[in-house]
This record gives C-alpha cells, sequence and structure tokens, in this order.
C-alpha cells in the first residue's frame, strides 16, 4: 500500500514540502546562520505595516463574507430541494470562474469609466466617478467576491445537519421564530460558521492577484511584500523570512481550529 | 408560515442582492468581449467580434493557449494515475502512517500559494527547471493531486470493498480486480476529480508567473501582464472563453457524478 501512495507523496515532497523546507532555511542561513531577515520583520516600518494591514483586510473580509454569506446558506437550507440546488450553483459557479477574470470583470465594474460608475452618472446619483478600484475597497470587494464560496458551502454543510423539528419544538413551546432563531439555530450552526470563518480568513492572508491588480500599489499585503523583495529586489532572504512568518500564522490558525472542529470538515468542501 | 413574515421578505431581499454580486462580474464580461469599442464602454456602442478575431490571430496569444491546453492535458494524465493510486492505498490501509500521508496530501490546499510558488522558483532555479514545460507541469500536478485525491476518496468511500474481495477470491490478482471491479464503479469520481485537476491548471496564476517564462508562458501568465499595462477587450475574449470551457467541464463531471449517485 506504500507502494501506491508513494509516486503521489514524492510529488508533494519535491514540489512543496522540500521548497517550504527550502524557504525556512534560505530565511535564517546566508553565508552563515542569521535571524537578521526575522529582525527586519518585527522592526522595519515596511513589514510590519503590511503584516497589520493584510490581517485588518482579512479579518474585514471574513466578516463581510459571513454576513453576505449567512443569509444565503439559511436560505438554500430553507426553500425546497429544487431552489436549494438553483442557489447553492449560483454560489458555486464563480468556484469555476478564474481568479484572474473575476479580477478583470471588477476592474471593468469598478473603475472610473466602468459599468458603475457610468449608470450612477446615467441615474445622476454621482457627478464625479467614484473611486472605487485602485485601493483598499476595490481589493476588499472582489476579494470577498471570490471567498465567499467558502463560507456558504460549509454554513450550508452544518446548517443541513441541524433537525428541523428543533426549531418546531421551540416554537411548540412558545418561542417566537426570532428567539428559537437566536437560542436553538444560531448557536448549532457555530461550527458552521467557524468552518467558513478559518478558510475566508486564511485564503486571504495569502491572496495575492486581487489585491496586485485592485490594490492600485498601495495595497500592500504580505503576499505582494513576499514576491516583490524576489522580483523586484532579488531579497531571497527576506522574502523567505516574510513566507515563513505567513505560513506559521496559516498553521498556528489551523491549529488552533483543529482543537474545536475536525480539520478535515474545513478543507474538504471544495 | 401562512404569510411571509416581514425577516423572510429581508432574508429574501439580501439573498437575491448576493447572488447577484456573485454572478454579475461573471455575466457582465461576455457583453464587453463582444464590444467595438476600444475602451471599455457599457453598454458596448455596437457589437462586433473583432476582440476574438484579435485573439485567434495573435501568434502570442495562440501560443499561450498552446501552452495552457498542453499543461492542463499533462497534468490530468498524471495527476489522475497517482491520485487514484494514493486514493486507494489510503482507502484500504489501516496503517497509521496513512493518516499523516493522507493529510500531506492535502498541503497544498493549506499553504498560501504564493509561498508554494516562490518556493518552487527557488528550487526550480537550482535544477534549471524555470521557463520549462516540464518544470509547469510538475507544479500543476502537484496542485491538482489534492482535487483527484478527495474526489476519489468520496467515491471509494461509497464501493463496498467485499466486491474486490470476491473478484480475487475467484482468481483474480488485486491488479487486475481493481481495474475489472473497483475502477468501473469509482470512474465517476476519478473522471470528476480529472476535470478538478484539469481546471485548477488552466486556472492557475501565481506559479505561473514566478516560474514561467520565454515560449512556455501559459495563457494566465500574459494575462496578468496584460492587465497589470492596459485593459483591452481581447482580455475579455479571452476570459468569455476560459469561462466558458470552465462552465462546460463542471458541468460535464456533475452530470457525470450525479449519473452514479
Amino acid at each position: 500500500m506504500l507502494a501506491l501512495v508513494s509516486p503521489a507523496l514524492l510529488v508533494i515532497l519535491l514540489l512543496i514540502m522540500l521548497p517550504v523546507g527550502w524557504l525556512a532555511w534560505q530565511s535564517i542561513y546566508h553565508d552563515g546562520f542569521t535571524l537578521e531577515n526575522y529582525r527586519r520583520i518585527f522592526t522595519e516600518d515596511i513589514y510590519w505595516r503590511s503584516f497589520a494591514l493584510t490581517f485588518e483586510i482579512s479579518l474585514a473580509v471574513t466578516v463581510i463574507a459571513l454576513l453576505l454569506g449567512y443569509p444565503v446558506a439559511y436560505l438554500a437550507n430553507a426553500v425546497p430541494k429544487g431552489w436549494s440546488m438553483l442557489i447553492l450553483s449560483l454560489v458555486v459557479l464563480p468556484f469555476w470562474t478564474s481568479v484572474l477574470v473575476r479580477a478583470y470583470a471588477w476592474l471593468a465594474l469598478l473603475q472610473r469609466t466602468g459599468v458603475i460608475n457610468q449608470f450612477l452618472r446615467y441615474l445622476d446619483v454621482i457627478g464625479e466617478p467614484l473611486a472605487l478600484v485602485h485601493n483598499i475597497f476595490g481589493t476588499v470587494v472582489a476579494t470577498v467576491h471570490i471567498l465567499l464560496p467558502f463560507m456558504v458551502l460549509p454554513l450550508y454543510a452544518t446548517m443541513q445537519k441541524i433537525p428541523g423539528e428543533l426549531m418546531q419544538a421551540g416554537a411548540s413551546l412558545g418561542a417566537s421564530p426570532s428567539l428559537s432563531f437566536v437560542r436553538v439555530f444560531l448557536p448549532l450552526s457555530l461550527p458552521g460558521v467557524l468552518a467558513g470563518c478559518t478558510m475566508v480568513f486564511v485564503l486571504c492572508l495569502g491572496f495575492y492577484i486581487t489585491p496586485e491588480l485592485l490594490g492600485g500599489g498601495r495595497t500592500v499585503m504580505v503576499s505582494m511584500l513576499v514576491s516583490r523583495n524576489v522580483e523586484l529586489y532579488n531579497q531571497f532572504g527576506a522574502a523567505s523570512a516574510v513566507a515563513v512568518v505567513l505560513l506559521a500564522s496559516v498553521l498556528l490558525i489551523f491549529v488552533v481550529v483543529s482543537r474545536f472542529i475536525p480539520l478535515d470538515r474545513v478543507l474538504g468542501q471544495k | 408560515m401562512m404569510r411571509p413574515s416581514s425577516a423572510r421578505i429581508v432574508l429574501y431581499v439580501i439573498s437575491a442582492l448576493v447572488l447577484v454580486y456573485l454572478i454579475l462580474p461573471i455575466v457582465i464580461i461576455v457583453p464587453i468581449s463582444f464590444s467595438s469599442a476600444r475602451f471599455l464602454t457599457f453598454p458596448p456602442p455596437s457589437l462586433s467580434p473583432r476582440w476574438y478575431q484579435q485573439y485567434f490571430s495573435n501568434p502570442a496569444w495562440m501560443q499561450a493557449t498552446r501552452v495552457t491546453l498542453t499543461v492542463a492535458l499533462l497534468t490530468v494524465l498524471i495527476a489522475t494515475p497517482l491520485g487514484i493510486a494514493a486514493a486507494y492505498a489510503i482507502s484500504q490501509s489501516k496503517l497509521r502512517i496513512m493518516r499523516i500521508i493522507h493529510m500531506a496530501l492535502l498541503l497544498p490546499l493549506v499553504v498560501p500559494i504564493i509561498i508554494t510558488a516562490v518556493g518552487i522558483f527557488f528550487v526550480y532555479a537550482k535544477v534549471g527547471l524555470v521557463a520549462t514545460l516540464p518544470g509547469l507541469v510538475l507544479a500543476n500536478v502537484m496542485l491538482g493531486l489534492p482535487y483527484v485525491v478527495i474526489s476519489v476518496l468520496a467515491g471509494l468511500q461509497s464501493f463496498d470493498p467485499a466486491q474486490e474481495m470476491v473478484a480475487r477470491s475467484l482468481g483474480m490478482n488485486r491488479l487486475r480486480s481493481f481495474f475489472a471491479v473497483t475502477l468501473p464503479q469509482i470512474k465517476s469520481s476519478v473522471v470528476a476529480g480529472g476535470i478538478f485537476a484539469f481546471i485548477s491548471a488552466m486556472d492557475e496564476t501565481i506559479v505561473a508567473l514566478f516560474i514561467s517564462g520565454g515560449q512556455y508562458q501559459p495563457l494566465t501568465k500574459r494575462m496578468f501582464t496584460a492587465l497589470r499595462d492596459e485593459i483591452d477587450p481581447t482580455i475579455a475574449a479571452i476570459s468569455t472563453l476560459m469561462t466558458a470551457a470552465s462552465f462546460m467541464l463542471v458541468l460535464l463531471a456533475s452530470a457525470r457524478l450525479r449519473r452514479n449517485s
């Protein structure tokens, strides 16, 4: 059996474990051991600010995705099967569209001469076009769009397992629909909330395409720090150290979350 | 429950708006791709296939398309058998270490892609695989493996291993009984896993940004560079075609899965 799994394992070893190991090594070794790269992350402003910005954006994206995703998952769970299939297909439809294509579409929608600005001007709501893109706003709008399915699917999966009789029991005991929602349904859906939030937050931490294309150069997320250190400055050690800190944050989150819910529940959604 | 409560109506409205938000960006590229205007205007002044002509007549775009299709196809041909073998071993073996191996095979989904990309770039630079076709294929095989493993494992879960035992007790060896009994029954999951690996390779951008170059640049890399410089509706035409291809493949995959379940 080990022989059967070894070719796949070899690919994983050579193409992800070795490269990541290499990064870790390179971050501490350059003509001798050094912690210089890490010292810079924790002391130099650009690094520090980029990490802070990345966590802020990820948090905002997660909260927005939860607020948008919960009602949709709830509705998909509450309506008859045909309707819920329709809702879910609309949710996963963007899943299978290239992230790049969607970044382009948002650019087309949000830019100064874009669809939304032209529409608003046509309606005479605004005089001057709004700055909707090449800033944090544009980045967040497009990132939420890309990550929303990762929120809705675990939410829906969890809600499906909540027995409908529980809500009826609540009603028969005199609870109003909103009370039985808050006291019964909401607490039972929390594992799904945790799974969805974890996935969205973690994926957002490493996001690259949307901030690069829609952030206007000012929204420097950690992933861009990594790529710029490689592509522009040839600072491989610095890039590696940033990558290691990012990866450590991601793994730490997974470890913490796995104490509350099984990890394959977070991962096996796609 | 007789009449929709106001809470219900709010729920419907919010959900509808969210669904519009999800679908709008995917729909909007289609009219843009058929616009006759040089710059992005909406609604388009008139319809024209010029951006599609532009795409099909440009040797650089065509070369990139060939690279993308070659890479995606080779990825499927390599990742699918590797993934089937691994999933089979994981589902059959009771070894403790298989749990760890299972987790390891899902690593590409866990490690932020930018880190994977930079790491592979460093390793490839040492061994001379940067800007080569094999390098690009190998990276995509790694990224596609989890999809095949997850899909095939799900298929194997609903398959009764006793059937294979019967075949073996009747004298087939393990390999033959797998191909004769097990594989036909998990075929849908295999096809679905392969299709997901294909789409993953077709859409992959970030690793390609770092490790591809010269004549072996896939479509996504060329699109990314084009988007950074100037927005040209050719991208909308390509996007429309890519999206159409993805959707057709997904429909195919889900039709197969549904037929079997």
